[in-house]
């Protein structure tokens, strides 16, 4: 028998790895960072980690059918005289018309309302299709100010003032040309064709002592009648939703750093902002040392996909969770039955996040009047109704279980975690333990 | 003519009454005593009514104006006459930062000297100072016109769109994408109309100079990646 | 004065309030105001220990939660040092020739009258009124921040680099008593006139090695000044007759000050250190 050395095994480096190699090439070919749609991609701890204990001796459930479970919230209780009453906690995140098409628009406004609840504008003002399918809309009232007018604020049943999203605490918005048509350039006041980046900050306030002069103004145009909520990105929620608070927001929404975005550098994306799982105990010890738990409303989003993400993040003391990326997976976006467009693209379905390029197969990331055809938005609302509606069912099932006749008396101490990571974060007992890691510091 | 003293009176009913007023009413002329800097005054107003406020006001006051005449006959804090679509506010005195901050239309008008980021985004409202403005002015101005009489401060027009800045003193210095342009007839014309719109007869549309974007920053390019640092 | 200035503030700031009052010096006496959280126990019998430890006759002001102390100017260290030695529930707020500093959590206006503010005389005052962003809400958190002799500051803003700063201070023998960003502009000023440079100096270095935004009021001996980060979002707005100056996060602080109406009112620059001296 001959013996030959046996050869090594190629072997790639862990930290030097395909899509890193990639990026450097990418990089130095072109002189400019990466550019892309969609939230944090890498693994975080999420709501995955966290588990329902379930009644048992100790506790008794409710049965499925017969036995009530409620669903329904109510947003800016506080101070608006015209809160917001939705008929479930799970309502749809800001995405503007420009970075949306308008059927996609109409599509999650019909989907809502079918669902009894809100819609929410984006970076783009409001788009008719949209105002006239959401029974419920939250108008956004952002850095760029783009459309932004007073005739439309009063056409809105709740003002949202956006200081930051998950995808990009600290960051602006950005559309790029391909998307800036002529109907999104008249309704930003831009040129045609060019990159817009919106600012970070807002134009005319700046922390939270302006900002509660800036609510004021905002109440005193509408009469004191809509509330208004406070979006921030997850970075520092103990301290944020504690100074929303104190500038007077009726509601305030955190957004962890799986949520979404229409085009921001990817460097940003993937390594600024802390996972939605993070944000909830903090933003809600805040509330209960100001002793406005559930009365000022806490609205968590970033990364919410089913029942059981809703139940957990309710568990936690969010009063609702809002959707963006799952509103639009149930609309059709990224459908492996495209997967052959989606491959032309140089991308695969589950994978497609050039959402600024404006090409988007499925007809909702877009402007192209031929591609946004593709969408039917009487057909991709049904969609999205019949996605909110399971979510919803998913959500109660999990509360009965829990011996809940409403879903927002699940408590922390209903779910244990899988991961000391998320039992730290979630501040919950790692499972079969009473073990809290990090209880007594923050 | 209904006069409201806000030593006494309620912000509150003072912005609901102009809020509410009839198409047709008679009560077109309103004034307001004692501001004392107070925030929010005569915001979201939304029909042909003159207000006049006797004194100083804070943030804010006239913000999103519709076809409403406000004067300020005193000095304006932050924001006057912000996100403004028609109709015209004046400020007699100094008006703070963010003048007209992303106003759609309309004119403001500041007698005064206007603060730092003045025509902050705006997007389509005249404004003509008759005094100097602050620092980082027109800041991502995307339409309309901002006149300036007297002096602008660091970094005029920094990331400037389509909006015309006339400028009759002199710039300590221009923002990124911000460049002197020349001044053709249409343009002595235009700036001769805010002129007289603002009442600022007297002054020669010709001393001024005019600055706008250079239209670099439009689309991105490696060669122009120093700005966005 | 201060005190209605205070008072409009309220809701820029309702968590707690404070000022600094500098009062006429006398020959030879200093002044340390002092804070306890309990001070009918903390106070009675301090002045004597106080004056036994540096071996004369030391009297006492209370008012509220805070007294001010008169003492030998030369021996200011010691009476420091023995404070924080044998008086542990005894804080000092302040010391110097001329500064008494009063600081408390609650509505400011209620601040003030608690400490009969209103009827404060001296030759120049600064106040605040705070809305806590990050640090604690506490007595000790409020502003002004003083960490040297007659010198106090108050701060809106936020600064972005105030930890990193905090440590190199600390390592440097600064001693800090809160998480707060504005005590650490605070010592900075203080570390950079202990090296001799003036409050002017101090202040334009500032601009190099403080990060993130602020307008500060700087109170010494004999003036205040003001300094308004390169990006200048926070606001400020100056009055000057040629009677007084008067410096405010609005108009509306300075409305009610006699003679505004004629005063030259503006808002100082970013980047630009303004000083005025007695």
């Amino acid at each position: 028998m001959t013996y030959t050395n046996p050869p090594t095994v190629p072997r790639k480096s862990a930290t030097f790895d395909d899509y890193t190699l990639s990026e450097i090439r990418r990089a130095a070919s072109t002189g400019i960072y990466d550019i892309r749609g969609a939230g944090a991609k890498r693994r975080l701890p999420h709501f995955d980690d966290l588990l329902f204990l379930g009644a048992s001796m100790s506790r008794y459930p409710l049965e499925g059918y017969r036995e009530r479970c409620g669903t329904d919230v109510v947003l800016g209780s506080r101070f608006a005289s015209k809160p917001l009453e939705l008929k479930i906690p799970i309502t749809i995140a800001g995405m503007s018309f420009g970075s949306l098409s308008a059927n996609a628009k109409d599509a999650l406004g019909r989907g809502a309302s079918a669902a009894g609840t809100s819609t929410t504008t984006g970076d783009g003002g409001m788009s008719r299709e949209e105002r006239s399918q959401s029974k419920m809309l939250v108008y956004q009232y952002l850095p760029s100010r783009y459309g932004m007018n007073p005739e439309d604020l009063l056409k809105a049943d709740a003002i949202e003032i956006v200081v930051g999203q998950g995808a990009k605490p600290g960051g602006g918005g950005m559309l790029l040309g391909q998307k800036i048509t002529d109907r999104v350039a008249e309704m930003r006041t831009l040129p045609k064709g060019i990159d817009q980046r919106s600012a970070c900050r807002h134009p005319d306030w700046t922390g939270p002592d302006d900002l509660e002069i800036k609510i004021m103004e905002l109440r005193e145009i509408t009469d004191w009648q809509k509330p208004i909520f406070v979006k921030v990105g997850g970075s520092r929620p103990y301290y944020d939703v504690a100074l929303a608070v104190k500038s007077g927001a009726d509601v305030v929404v955190i957004d962890g750093m799986q949520g979404g975005t229409a085009a921001t550098q990817e460097v940003f994306i993937e390594n600024v902002g802390i996972p939605t799982l993070a944000c909830i105990r903090p933003a809600v010890q805040a509330l209960q040392e100001l002793g406005l738990h559930r009365k000022v409303q806490l609205i968590i989003s970033g990364g919410i996909r089913n029942g059981a993400d809703v139940a957990k993040a309710l568990a936690l003391g969010a009063d609702a969770v809002s959707i963006g990326t799952a509103a639009l997976v149930a609309l059709g976006d990224n459908d492996p039955a495209r997967e052959d467009e989606y491959r032309a693209l140089g991308s695969t379905a589950g994978a497609y996040d050039d959402w600024h390029e404006g090409r988007d197969p499925a007809g909702i990331t877009t402007q192209d009047p031929e591609l946004m055809g593709r969408l039917d938005p009487e057909l991709a609302g049904r969609r999205l109704a019949n996605y909110l509606k399971v979510m919803t069912l998913e959500a109660q099932t999990i509360a009965r279980a829990c011996g809940k006749n409403h879903v927002h008396n699940l408590e922390p101490e209903d779910l244990c975690a899988l991961t000391v990571e998320a039992a730290a974060m979630a501040r919950v007992p790692l499972a079969g333990t009473s073990w809290i890691p990090g209880n007594g510091g923050f | 003519m209904p006069v409201v003293d806000l030593a006494t009176a309620e912000l509150r009913t003072l912005n609901q009454a102009l809020h509410h007023q009839a198409p047709g009413s008679n009560e077109t002329a309103w004034e307001v005593l004692n501001p004392h800097g107070a925030h929010a005054v005569a915001v979201g107003l939304n029909a042909p009514v003159t207000v006049t406020i006797k004194g100083s006001v804070g943030y804010y006051c006239g913000g999103m104006n519709r076809e409403a005449q406000v004067v300020v006959d005193g000095s304006a804090g932050p924001g006057v006459a912000e996100n403004m679509m028609s109709g015209q506010v004046r400020v007699k005195g100094d008006a703070s930062q963010y003048a007209g901050a992303t106003g759609h239309g309309g004119l403001l008008v500041v007698e005064g000297n206007a603060s730092s980021r003045c025509g902050i985004s705006m997007k389509g409202i005249d404004i003509v100072v008759r005094g100097n403005v602050g620092h980082m002015s027109a800041f991502m101005a995307q339409a309309g016109n901002l006149v300036v009489c007297g002096d602008a401060g660091d970094a005029l027009g920094d990331s400037i769109y389509e909006a015309r800045l006339f400028v009759r003193g002199s710039v300590k210095s221009l923002g990124a994408d911000c460049i002197e342009k020349e001044m053709r007839p249409e343009h002595l014309k235009l700036l001769g109309e805010l002129l007289g719109k603002a009442g600022f007869d007297g002054i020669d549309p010709t001393s001024f100079k005019r600055f706008g974007s250079a239209r670099k920053l439009y689309n991105f390019s490696v060669d122009n990646a120093d700005s966005y640092g | 004065m201060l005190a209605q200035m205070l008072g409009t503030m309220c809701d820029r700031g309702p968590d707690s309030a404070g000022f600094a009052v500098y009062g006429t010096p006398r020959s030879g006496l200093a002044k340390v105001t002092v804070q306890s959280p309990a001070p009918d126990e903390a106070f009675s019998g301090l002045a004597a220990s106080v004056g036994g430890a540096v071996g004369t006759e030391v009297a006492i002001e209370r008012r509220g939660s805070h007294a001010v102390l008169t003492v030998p100017a030369d021996r200011l260290e010691a009476v420091r040092d023995h404070i924080r030695d044998q008086h542990g529930t005894v804080r000092v707020l302040g010391a110097g020739d001329a500064i008494e500093i009063y600081k408390e959590v609650g509505y400011p206006t209620e601040v003030a009258a608690v400490f009969g503010l209103a009827n404060m005389a001296g030759t120049h005052a600064i106040g605040h009124t705070r809305m806590a962003t990050e640090s604690a809400v506490t007595t000790l958190g409020a502003h002004p921040f003083s960490t040297g002799p007659d010198q106090c500051l108050v701060h809106n803003g936020s600064l972005s680099n105030h930890n990193n700063l905090r440590r190199t201070l600390a390592r440097d023998g600064i001693r800090f008593e809160t998480e707060n960003d504005s005590e650490v502009a605070a010592a900075y000023l203080t570390a950079q006139m202990g090296q001799g440079s003036s409050l002017g100096e101090a202040l334009e270095k500032g601009l190099d090695d403080l990060d993130g935004f602020f307008t500060f009021v700087v109170g010494t001996k004999n003036g205040f000044g003001v300094l308004r980060d390169p990006i200048a979002c926070k606001p400020a707005v100056l009055a000057e007759t040629d009677r007084f100056v008067a410096f405010g996060s609005e108009y509306r602080a300075l409305a009610a000050l006699p003679g505004i109406e004629t005063a030259k009112v503006w808002e100082p620059e970013p980047a630009t250190v303004y000083f005025w001296e007695r």
